[in-house]
């Protein structure tokens, strides 16, 4: 018989596993590149950890990814594959642009302008999201293919503005649109590159939606809806109606990511706004299981490995593109491993039965 | 005319790593199983092939490597999601991550290195036959592979008793299952040859198409997207598929001509054009299938009714019954 204590033991032992292969995988890769795996990680380790700047760094790529990771954890509790987040979050980056672009020499106050930049950047978030949403209920198109898709125009967006109407006066190049006012910027902590405002920000979308799927009728509902549409029309759940909220939700948070990235990060509108926060967002949610209070030290950990992975081309001239196999292949066997341990336990079931 | 037919045959001949990799995935998807993946296995392949064809010399190493490249995909991607019943989609969609950031990462050496290329070979007599002789027959031997692929698997698929269990599996798994196919050693053995074919066009990428590696540069993130799109716009149905992907590729092909007649749109926004087209083409063959216009059709008078049913049913192709789920033997 198997109790719950041996359980959560073997449970544990399964993800540890799946650690140590991952980060055996990331070592292969290293010897592959001939480079060697205990060097490389002892400058992923010292590039993310060995300052207080560094750390601060790792926060400001934090924000954005717990924030889409948020967003992501709704509509993943629907059963929805939002792979459209990408360019939920590059709409947000524009919206917000846009309204800063609109209103900077018009004598508004700037903090008005701020906010009022940071709500564009929510309701172009929403906007892109809605397009996905609209397409699946009202067209059949499965929302992983319309996301794809609408991440394509999203970025062709960006670089027609940068290269067409928000042209840098002179000559238009991949640097991006000019850079806003000081006035216009989201303030730092005095000496690093982290905005409270946007930590604050990222610790509210925390608590928000980890209220709202664990505390609330609607949080209660979009679980029924993810686990069994049927079951939940038959309770009078709509599942279309919670899952075009949870895909607007998921809007929301990935348009507030990008207004960030424009309004404390970049302070203008860049070709790759997005940073691929999106899809690494996606990996943080599978790895959590769609429980934020879990993604909190795991985005930290995604987050600092690509700030540790920037040491990679200066110290070993390697590419930092390691840090995110060390990612991938990080869900990778954790999603193989939980897959053995149910059919494992599963089997051992089977036998007390009999 | 002649500039046109030149470019059509670049359209021909670029078009080739698509088509390949859109009957692969074809392949999977009747099966029953989604491989998200095509997008790493294109990356990984084509740094892969360039490099086992760059060190042995020999550009048919390179096409194994590919291949090889994307067997291994297949098989985790079938592994995960038959026989440890993970999600196709969870585990495809970390390989598209894992394998595109591996290919960068370990293609670093790679960079500007000139490696062995795949030119075109002319077939004698078919090659002067006016207009279609430019056209068709004066390709490298992986375009010439790739017409061979769509009529073979088209017969494969369709006119075949292989062809007609695969779809009894992708359709109907259980009554498969009782006549005695082995639904899940079918679902890995197309997983993995799909998943193989679209590893063998990464290479043709990287040998031919656009030979050589050069990281981000190389321009080859999103194609595998592309492909998984022109799957479904091709009904599961590799001579539509290859028409998608011929269209896609003829529809790049004009934004860059059009480019100079319209020099204040950058080039990159012309390329996405083929993409709102792509979602307008699912749109319009999915929405027939959908509540609401089944609910309208209600509406409407019997003799119009049939004939809108008619049409929807012209431009619908239905997906295989059981694409992305787990077959269970009970």
């Amino acid at each position: 018989m198997l109790t719950l204590k041996h359980e959560k033991l073997i449970n544990t032992g399964f993800r540890i596993a799946g650690i140590i292969l991952a980060v055996g995988f990331a070592a292969l890769a290293l010897i592959l590149a001939k480079a060697n795996p205990f060097v490389a990680f002892g400058n992923i380790l010292k590039g993310a950890f060995s300052t207080d700047k560094k750390i601060a760094d790792s926060f400001v790529i934090w924000i954005p990814l717990i924030i889409t990771t948020c967003g992501l954890a709704i509509t993943f509790t629907v059963g929805l594959w939002n792979i459209g987040i990408e360019g939920q979050i590059t709409l947000g980056a524009i919206f917000t642009t846009g309204i800063i672009r609109l209103l900077q020499d018009s004598g508004v106050s700037p903090t008005l302008v701020i906010v009022a930049a940071i709500f564009a950047g929510i309701v172009g978030g929403m906007i892109w999201a809605l397009i996905a949403g609209l397409l699946k209920f009202f067209g059949g198109v499965s929302e992983i293919f319309a996301g794809l898709g609408l991440n394509f125009i999203a970025t062709a967006l960006t670089i027609y503005l940068i290269f067409g109407p928000w042209k840098r006066p002179g000559v238009a190049s991949m640097s991006g649109t000019v850079p806003f006012d000081e006035i216009f910027r989201l303030p730092n902590i005095p000496g690093l590159r982290l905005s409270p405002w946007s930590l604050a920000l990222a610790v509210t979308s925390v608590i928000i939606v980890f209220i709202l799927l664990k505390h609330t009728t609607i949080g209660l509902r979009m679980k029924a809806v993810g686990k069994n549409p049927k079951a939940a029309r038959l309770m009078g759940i709509s599942s279309s109606k919670y899952m075009l909220l949870a895909f607007l939700l998921c809007g929301l948070f990935a348009g507030l990511a990008g207004a960030l990235q424009v309004t404390a990060v970049y302070y203008r509108l860049i070709p790759s706004i997005s940073s691929g926060y999106g899809f690494m967002g996606l990996l943080v949610a599978m790895l959590v299981n769609y429980q934020v209070l879990w993604a909190i030290p795991v985005a930290y950990l995604f987050a600092a490995l690509n700030i540790g992975g920037i040491q990679l081309p200066i110290e070993m001239h390697l590419d930092s593109t390691l840090s995110g196999v060390i990612q991938s292949s990080l869900v990778l066997f954790y999603l193989i491993m939980d897959g053995v341990r149910k059919k494992m336990v599963s089997k051992i079931g089977e036998g007390t039965h009999e | 005319m002649n500039d046109l037919l030149i470019g059509l045959a670049g359209v021909i001949a670029a078009a080739t790593p698509v088509v390949v990799a859109v009957i692969g995935e074809t392949f999977t998807e009747r099966a029953g199983v989604i491989n998200l993946s095509a997008n790493g296995i294109i990356l990984l392949s084509a740094m892969a092939g360039f490099a086992a064809a760059s060190i042995s010399g020999n550009a048919f190493v390179g096409l194994l490597a590919g291949a090889l490249v994307g067997a291994i995909a297949g098989a985790v991607v079938s592994f995960c999601s038959i026989t440890i019943k993970q999600s196709q989609v969870a585990v495809g969609f970390i390989l598209a991550t894992l394998f595109k950031d591996l290919s960068y990462f370990l293609g670093t050496p790679l960079m500007g290195i000139t490696g062995p290329t795949i030119g075109s070979t002319s077939i004698p007599f078919l090659s002067n036959i006016p207009i279609l002789g430019d056209l068709l027959f004066k390709q490298s031997w992986l375009t010439y592979f790739s017409f061979a692929l769509i009529v073979a698997a088209f017969f494969w698929i369709f006119k075949s008793r292989q062809g007609l269990k695969l779809r009894a599996v992708g359709e109907q798994p259980v009554s498969a299952y009782t006549r005695g196919i082995n639904v899940n050693r079918m679902r890995y053995i197309y997983t993995i040859l799909g998943a193989a074919l679209i590893g063998l066009s990464g290479p043709m990428y990287s040998l031919s198409v656009k030979a050589g590696w050069k990281g981000t540069l190389t321009g080859l993130d999103g194609i595998g997207w592309i492909v998984l799109s022109i799957t479904i716009f091709g009904g599961w149905n590799p001579l539509r598929g290859a028409f998608g992907a011929y269209l896609f590729v003829f529809l790049q092909w004009l934004g860059i001509v059009l480019q100079s007649s319209m020099p204040n749109i950058p080039s990159q926004v012309l390329q996405v054009a083929p993409f709102p087209l792509m979602i307008f083409t699912l749109l319009f063959v999915n929405i027939g299938d959908t509540e609401w216009v089944t609910r309208m059709l209600a509406t409407v008078p019997r003799s119009l009714r049939s004939v809108i049913q008619k049409m929807i049913k012209f431009i619908r192709t239905p997906p295989p019954a059981s694409l992305g789920s787990p077959f269970e033997k009970e």
